[in-house]
Formats: C-alpha cells, structure tokens, sequence
C-alpha cells in the first residue's frame, strides 16, 4: 500500500517557486494498475518518483506498506527501492559496457548476492521477457524493445511489489511498445503493482485506474473500463 | 557487496574507456618509475662509495689533532681538523707500539711546484713513510717505493702519482731521474700505478716523499693526520682505545685526539648516501602526488560523464557507501595498475643504466619500490575521495534525467 497525504513538492526556479505537487492524496493498492496522465509539467514524473523514493515531499506524509517514510535518510530509502520498487525509464538506462545478464544481474550484485542465485534468477527473469537468445549481448546489440525487456528483468529481478515506468514506450516504436506493455501487464496479472506514466492515451486506456494530473493536482481519478 | 564483483564493476568502467585509463596508467608509471630509477642511481652511488671504502681495508684507524666534541667524531672532525695539539712523529712511533697496531705512518700534506728539466707541475705533495703502501693498498707501476727508514731521517727520494710521472718524463722513464720540489732536490724513486681516487684524493696527481722531507720543505714540525693499520679487524676498537690512551699519556693527561676508524667513516658515508637516495625518492615521489591530482580530475570527468548510470545505481538500491566504494576502487585499481607498470619500467630503467655504467652497481632498494607503489595507492586513493563522494552526493532525480 502507497499512501500519500497532503503532498506538496516545491522547486525553485530562478526567484519562482513551482509548485509540481499541490496537496496530493493518493493510496495506491497492492496489485493496482494505474496509469497517470497528464500534459508536460503537470506534476506526473515528480508524483512517480515521489512514490518511488527517488524524491521527496517539502509537506505531506508518504506511508509504504504503513511505514512513515517521510523521515527515513537516504540509505534506508535505498534499501526500500532495492526491495519494494523496479523501475523502468523512458531512455532504458542500462549500463553499456554490461551485458544484458550482467544489467539483470545488477540490483542482486548491490544487494550482495551469491554469483550462482543471481545468475540463476537472472536468466530465469530474461527467458520471463523473451531474451533469452540475447544474454550476452551488450546494449549497443540490441534493438529498442529489447533493450527495454532487459530494463524490464532488472526492475523485476529483485521481485518488487510495484513497477514504477515512465514513459515506458516513449522511446520506442509502436509495435515494440506493444510488446513491452503486453510484457508489463503480464507482470501486473501475475500480482505486482504497475504504475505507467504515459503521453500516449492508448497505453494510458489500458490500465484498470486512470489518474489525470494538472499542475500538480489529481483532477481526475477514474477506475474501469479495462482493456 | 561482495568484495570480488566491486572490483569486477570497477575494472570494467576502466576498460570502457582505454584511451583515459591508458593515459592515467601512464602518468602513474612514470612516477613510481621515477622513485625506482632514482633511487636505484642512489643506491648505486652509495654501494660504490662503500665498495671504495672497503678496499682500502677495514683495520684503517685515521688519528688526528684536536677533540672533535660531536659524539662520535665522524666526517665533521676529518674534514673541520680542529687545531689543537699538534701531532708530532714521535707521537707517531709511540702509536706504532702498541701490541693492536701492526702498522703505522704519519702524514704531512701540502701543495708545491714540481720540476724537471723544462717541464713544471702544481702537484699535491704527502710526506710519509715506506708503510704508506701497505696501508693504503697501493701499488707500484714502475721502481720502489720510499724506503724504510727512521721517521725524521729526510732522504731525498720521492715517489711520483701516475699522471705527474708521465708529465714530467714521458716518454722517459721517471724512475731514477732528478726532480725539483720547490728549493729540494729528490731522486725518483718509483711512480706508482694508477689509483685514481683514493678517500676523496687523487693520488695520480702526488709526490710522495719522506716525512721528514716533506716537513722541511714546509718548514713544520707538526704531522698532518697519522695512519694506523690494527692487526686484524676485531682489534679495531681496542686500537683506538690504545691510541688515545697512548697519545693522552704523552698529551700531558689531555684527551685531545680524535680516532676515526674506517667502519665510521663507511657508516657516514652510509648515512650520507641513503639521506641522498632517500631525498632522490621524495622528490620523484611528488610526480605521484600529480599524478594523484590527474585522476581526481579525471575521476570528476567521470562522475559527471557517468551521472545517469550514478542515478540508475541510486534507483536500484545501491547505498552512498557502494557508490564511494565503486569509485574509489575504481582510483584504487587504476593507482595500483600503474605503479606495477611503473616497477616494470623502473626495473627496465635500473637494469639499462646498468649496461650504460658497468662500474656503478644500480638497485633500487626494496623500500623504495614499496613506498613508490605505497605513495601511489595512498594517493590514488586520497585524491579519488572528493569525485566519489561527489558521485554518491548526486540527485537520483537530476542523474536519471540526463542520458
């Protein structure tokens, strides 16, 4: 469970203080699968990082799983991404002199894993998204789509309970976005919690939950009409 | 983390970039190759100081006038030569009594003007006796040396250096011929064979005559330094025990003599020498210290190079410390590599110079290829701080926005 309280997210921009999340509540299900949408600047990648712990609130109270992680410091926040929460980006970010096993195997070697137990997960996590063919290849060998499945086995090998992607499709053609939303809602049906970020209102029609920010408020929050 | 896969990451993020790592190696090489070859030349010098001292023999006790107060003596009281006291030939022969001297000679030295028909030369001059050669393990080219003889009986021989030998009479024989030393006459005994230096003195360039003559011609009474040979090297300290017991027996009760044994002078010479290499490393060793600036600078390239792989880090869990502890294996595992680059080079240098000056015998010592790769690591390390705190200090939110 995601709950937020009264968030508000302030930045200074020169002398002016934008305000990207005014006063937000939000509770997010275990196993949800939201979409947020919204025009550019309206607060919708502040909201999905604030979520992730990658940000945080100026006001407001963030409770994960019921514990108050308004006040937590940066390591204890790490330790929360690396076992609640994957994440999936627009540009991919996978580490380019790394194989596709070896950006998998990533989270587990931060979190100290034995070579044998990750590796196995790993290849385990790529046949999940349709690489296995591909282990070995570094990044600059692969196309968009599975460039973004690799992203994908390394947002899920730790087995969090959310995935966090923004923007997941942007960056790619449509026929591959497809697949990597077809990949993402398979993850969501087998239990994990999915919040997209998105432009694009076909991506965003698909979810069960749709959030719609602008400037920095929830305007609308609309669950059905799934698929 | 485990220990193995940090030092996996951190090699693999040099690989990726061979042309800054290549260049950073190289800079870190040339430091720890500087302290190797530098003190490698140190050492050599010292171990041919050495090896000069010791061919003059060990059992050499070198007695001069006046108390030189800092304890031990040492180089300052030989070259200083306070005037006390003087020293006289019959001090000299009191020396040659005891049972620990096997042998002994006095000095006198002076500079003078040497002639023979048409030819002059300046010429340092040593008055002493027949046991000067033994001493100082010198030997003839041609003829006799001074003959033995009681110590004030001024015989007019001489024994010329080498080169005044071959100035003065070559392409004729030296020997038996007549030659001028200021107002005094000398029939040339022998010429010694080349020396070349001998405790810091060209012996080549020397006449040698009898004590007596030589404190004639210098119009002195006094003799410069006495020479005594202990009868084997155990006995050293117990001639220098007698020496100074003698010589204050007949100073009237005053202890105004100095005795420098060989062994001390060896040991100042030591300690001069290793000052100098140690002085050598130092100096080489602040290439290392740049080279340490380098990869901070170059450390901060990367870290700003690397931010969204940074922030990607954050995102998937990695703590503060696992991002210094990346980055600083990472400057770790660059300083280490160069400096093993660098032994090689240094140890490439060391054995080059070997072939270019035989004579000297080139080795760095251990302690120095230690601390040169030490101070390499160390600095690497200290220099690799401020770019991986800077890395661990980054908004994941800013580093996963840029690509």
């Amino acid at each position: 469970m995601m709950e937020l309280r009264g968030i508000c997210r302030e930045y200074k921009v020169g002398t002016e203080v934008v305000r990207a999340l005014d006063h937000v509540d939000l509770t997010i299900s275990p196993g949800e699968y939201v979409s947020i949408m919204g025009p550019s600047g309206s607060g919708k990648s502040t909201l999905l990082n604030l979520l992730g712990l990658l940000d945080r609130q100026n006001s407001g109270t963030y409770r994960l799983e019921g514990e108050d992680v308004s006040s937590l410091d940066d390591d204890a926040l790490a330790e929360h991404r690396q076992r609640q929460i994957g994440f999936i980006f627009q540009f991919f970010h996978l580490v380019p002199r790394l194989s596709a096993l070896e950006n998998v195997e990533l989270p587990l070697v931060l979190a100290g894993a034995a070579p044998k137990l990750r590796r196995e997960r790993a290849v385990a996590v790529l046949e999940s998204v349709g690489l296995k063919a591909r282990l070995d290849h570094r990044p600059d060998q692969l196309s968009g789509g599975e460039r973004q499945r690799v992203a994908i086995g390394r947002a899920i090998v730790m087995r969090p309970r959310y995935l966090l992607a923004d923007e997941p499709t942007g960056n790619l053609d449509s026929r591959s976005g497809g697949e990597i939303i077809e990949i993402i809602e398979q993850l969501n049906r087998d239990g994990i919690a999915l919040l997209v970020v998105t432009h694009d209102p076909i991506v965003g029609r698909r979810a069960r939950r749709h959030l719609t920010l602008r400037d920095g408020k929830i305007v609308s929050d609309i669950t059905g009409q799934s698929e | 983390m485990r220990p193995i896969d940090v030092a996996r990451l951190s090699l693999q993020a040099l690989q990726r970039y061979p042309l800054r790592t290549s260049m950073l190696l190289l800079a870190i090489a040339i430091g720890v190759a500087a302290v190797v070859t530098l003190t490698a030349v140190g050492e050599g010098a010292r171990r041919y100081v050495n090896g000069q001292f010791t061919s003059l023999g060990t059992h050499l006790l070198i007695v001069l006038p006046g108390r030189a107060e800092t304890g031990g003596g040492g180089i300052q009281g030989l070259l200083v030569g306070e005037t006390a006291r003087e020293l006289t030939l019959e001090d000299t022969l009191a020396v040659g009594r005891s049972p620990r001297i096997k042998q002994v000679t006095p000095i006198v030295v002076g500079a003078g003007t040497a002639s023979a028909g048409s030819r002059e030369r300046d010429i340092s001059i040593i008055g002493t006796s027949s046991h000067m050669l033994e001493i100082q393990h010198w030997s003839m080219g041609s003829g006799s040396f001074l003959p033995p003889g009681e110590l004030d009986l001024a015989q007019p021989v001489c024994v010329l250096g080498d080169t005044v030998g071959r100035e003065l009479f070559a392409p004729a024989p030296a020997v038996g011929q007549s030659l001028r030393i200021g107002t005094t006459r000398c029939r040339v005994a022998g010429v010694l064979a080349q020396q070349g230096l001998s405790g810091g003195f060209n012996v080549d360039e020397t006449v040698i005559m009898p004590v007596a003559s030589a404190q004639q011609l210098f119009d002195t009474s006094a003799v410069f330094r006495i020479l005594a040979e202990a009868s084997d090297g155990d006995a050293v300290q117990a001639a220098k025990r007698d020496i100074v017991s003698i010589l204050k027996a007949r100073h009237a009760g005053e202890e105004d003599v100095t005795v420098i044994t060989q062994d001390a002078l060896v040991a100042t010479f030591d300690t001069i020498f290793n000052m100098i290499t140690a002085g050598l490393a130092a100096i080489a060793a602040i290439s290392l210290v740049v080279a340490g600036v380098l990869i901070m600078n170059v450390m901060l390239v990367a870290v700003s190079q690397r931010t969204a792989e940074i922030g990607l880090l954050k995102a998937i869990g990695a703590r503060q410390r696992q991002i210094i502890g990346l980055f600083l294996t990472e400057a770790a595992c660059l300083s280490l590599l160069g400096a093993l680059v660098g032994l090689a080079i240094g140890g490439l240098g060391t054995w080059g110079l070997k072939l270019a000056f035989p004579v000297l015998d080139f080795a760095a010592p251990p302690w120095a290829s230690a601390a040169a790769v030490g101070v390499a690591v160390v600095s690497g390390l200290l220099f690799g701080i401020l770019p991986a705190r800077r890395a661990a200090a980054l908004d994941p939110v800013n580093a996963l926005s840029q690509r």
